[in-house]
């Protein structure tokens, strides 16, 4: 099947160059960190993640999104998604491939990476979501990569992928839940200390991948000659609506425990991520750009007229997927480290190679999702949908 | 769990050893890297045992010049690098400049209201506002920063004593966001361009590893005090928590001592008698 990516007009390889230069701008970027430590990056004692760990809470949440359309064709037999099935597991497929990335860019010893393994340690969360995020990758490559060639040889998928879609719909609700548990079980972070955050992971998980999810269908709708379907965009728009509501809500249920409790080790971080803190604001308006994103886009959702708008729906939903990148990636991590546990402010910025690697790990993941969205549309296009 | 693992390797060597009759060749080998292996492996008589060591620190006897002896013989001693050493252009060429905010520190002095942030008070005592609190590793008997370590490179020892091996950590710094005193730093860059003198007697780190106060183990192992105190002049007491008469619960016994964030469970073995 794979030689179907090999085959493309001029688009398809200006695009599959341009990326390949991004990487290649990445990888110098890298090797430069490699050689002399993550000094190069704008983390410091106090704000010890940064830009790289964000970028990774994001996209788990993005890979756990393509679960939305898999429950309801698998589950609920909702024939509309028999189209954007496929989309949905492989760009889960490449969001984990760049988590994956990300996890091993921001180590300080990459090298010794499969010490996880030659010492697993079943206290430390990290060892949990090791486990889920290959397992739910490692799914997906075997679930999306067999049914569609069993669809390209116009045969049922083998039997056995059944359990293997059944067991990948825990997998992606493990996939984030186990995330959010690497913050909130920490004692000292009052900002992370909150049951309410793997439910919080997960609604805005399941707004911000059905929303690039929708994007993307506009994408091929537009490149290719595959249609996945208006019908089955339109029912996507509604989990996104649902979800980022969702998400908002669970957010202001923060707010409300948050000030009205008023106690200083929870307060002092939602303080300086939504008003600033002792005359540190860096973020306020990122904070704040990214909510109002998120409600107009919920506000544009929710109303049908605007939600059924061909020109409307992908506005809404980039404005959707950035306000929760916002959220989730500036804030969620810069929140949980300023102040310090010593109620000191170190404010965080990336700096610009941090940026460019960050890039990097990017277009990796646009480079799989390329090639197999590239296999998806055209097996699609030769069975006529 | 590090420690049991390590003495059932210990055990099956040694028979492996006997068995093949290669002690001879084994020592052999041993003593062409860093003279006899046999004896460093060996405990040394006068080692300091405890139950469950623990730090007394008694803040008045502290002013800021003896503050200042403390953090200079840890960090001395332990290779912490000193970011405003000035950096030996020949030995190091090219050596970048320096975010100070990637600093690395064991043991240093915070003004109360940050060493305490939940005991901050409107009319606190005045002179609680000029003493330096010495901070460290609380050595916690429930240490979040070893129930995060994916590869158990941060462990506590049988003696109450969190060490880390430099040789495991593969820099997640999942230790540092689950400490809850700032008690962790990371190599954000190879840090032996700013050691000014290296201490042959403990090891440097390179880039990409966590490090923290290890309690001066490598020093009570040889049955000495750790730095720490003997730089204090008499206000920083280390023993045996568990033992009643012991120094430090002695001390515990006669006076009124706070610890850090003790609401959060993690049980610090540090001290503050004030």
């Amino acid at each position: 099947m794979l030689e179907i990516a090999v085959k493309g007009n001029r688009n398809y390889w200006m695009w599959i160059i341009f990326l390949l230069i991004v990487i290649g701008i990445g990888k110098i970027a890298y090797l430069d960190q490699f050689f002399n430590g993550l000094m190069i990056t704008g983390m410091s004692r106090d704000v010890s993640w940064g830009f790289y760990i964000a970028n990774f809470t994001f996209l788990v949440g993005v890979a756990a999104g393509g679960v939305m359309v898999v429950i309801p064709y698998y589950l609920h037999d909702y024939e509309k998604f028999h189209r954007i099935t496929i989309l949905g597991e492989f760009l889960a497929v490449a969001s984990l491939v760049m988590c994956l990335l990300f996890i091993i860019v921001d180590l300080g010893q990459p090298v010794r990476m499969l010490n996880v393994l030659l010492y697993p340690s079943p206290k430390s969360m990290l060892f949990y979501d090791m486990l889920v995020l290959n397992g739910y990758l490692f799914l997906n490559i075997v679930i999306g990569w067999k049914v569609l060639e069993a669809e390209r040889n116009q045969v049922k998928p083998p039997a056995w992928t059944k359990p293997l879609i059944y067991l990948s719909i825990p997998f992606a609700i493990g996939i984030h839940t186990v995330t959010a548990y690497l913050y909130c079980g920490l004692p000292g972070r009052g900002f992370w200390l909150t049951a309410i955050l793997a439910p919080r992971f997960l609604a805005s998980a399941f707004a911000a991948g059905p929303a690039f999810l929708i994007i993307l269908c506009y994408i091929i709708r537009k490149f290719t000659k595959f249609d996945p379907g208006w019908e089955a965009m339109q029912t996507l728009s509604k989990i996104v609506c649902y979800a980022v509501i969702a998400n908002l809500f669970f957010f202001l249920c923060e707010v409300f425990v948050v000030y009205y409790s008023g106690i200083p080790g929870h307060k002092t971080h939602l303080q300086y991520l939504l008003f600033g803190y002792h005359g540190y604001n860096a973020l306020v308006p990122w904070m704040w750009s990214g909510f109002i994103l998120m409600a107009v886009g919920a506000v544009f959702l929710v109303i049908p007229k605007l939600r059924t708008n061909y020109i409307l729906l992908p506005v809404a939903c980039a404005m959707v997927f950035i306000g929760a990148w916002i959220d989730k990636g500036l804030g969620m991590i810069s929140g949980g480290f300023v102040p310090s546990p010593l109620h000191h402010v170190t404010e965080y910025a990336p700096t610009g190679q941090e940026i460019v690697i960050t890039l990097g790990v990017y277009a990796t993941g646009f480079l799989v999702l390329t090639i197999l969205y590239k296999l998806a549309t055209q097996v699609k296009e030769e069975v006529g949908g | 769990m590090m420690e049991k693992s390590r003495r059932c390797f210990l055990k099956v060597a040694g028979i492996a050893a006997i068995g093949l009759g290669a002690a001879p060749a084994m020592n052999f080998a041993a003593s062409d890297s860093h003279g006899s292996a046999a004896a460093e492996k060996a405990k040394s008589p006068d080692a300091l045992h405890a139950e469950r060591w623990g730090m007394a620190i008694i803040v008045k006897k502290l002013n800021d010049k003896i503050a200042k002896q403390i953090t200079h013989a840890c960090h001395t001693q332990h290779n912490v690098p000193d970011f405003t050493h000035e950096v030996d252009t020949q030995a190091f060429p090219n050596t970048r400049a320096v975010n100070h905010k990637q600093e690395i520190k064991w043991i240093w002095k915070e003004k109360f209201h940050y060493a305490f942030p939940d005991k901050e008070d409107e009319f606190l005592n005045e002179k609680f506002h000029h003493l330096p609190f010495m901070v460290t590793c609380n050595h916690c008997k429930n240490a979040p920063c070893v129930q995060a370590c994916p590869t158990q490179a941060t462990f506590k020892r049988e003696d109450g004593i969190v060490v880390m091996d430099y040789h495991r950590c593969i820099g997640c710094r999942f230790c540092m966001a689950a400490c809850p005193y700032g008690s962790r730093s990371f190599n954000f860059r190879d840090p032996r361009p700013f050691i000014a003198e290296t201490d042959p007697d403990f090891p440097t780190r390179s880039k990409g590893v966590v490090e923290k106060c290890n309690l001066c183990a490598e020093r009570l192992a040889k049955g000495e005090q750790p730095h720490c105190v003997e730089a204090s002049e008499g206000a920083i007491v280390v023993g045996d928590l568990e033992d009643p008469e012991s120094d430090v619960r002695k001390l515990l016994k006669e006076h009124y001592s706070i610890r850090r964030k003790q609401s959060l469970g993690t049980e610090p073995s540090v001290y503050y008698i004030v």
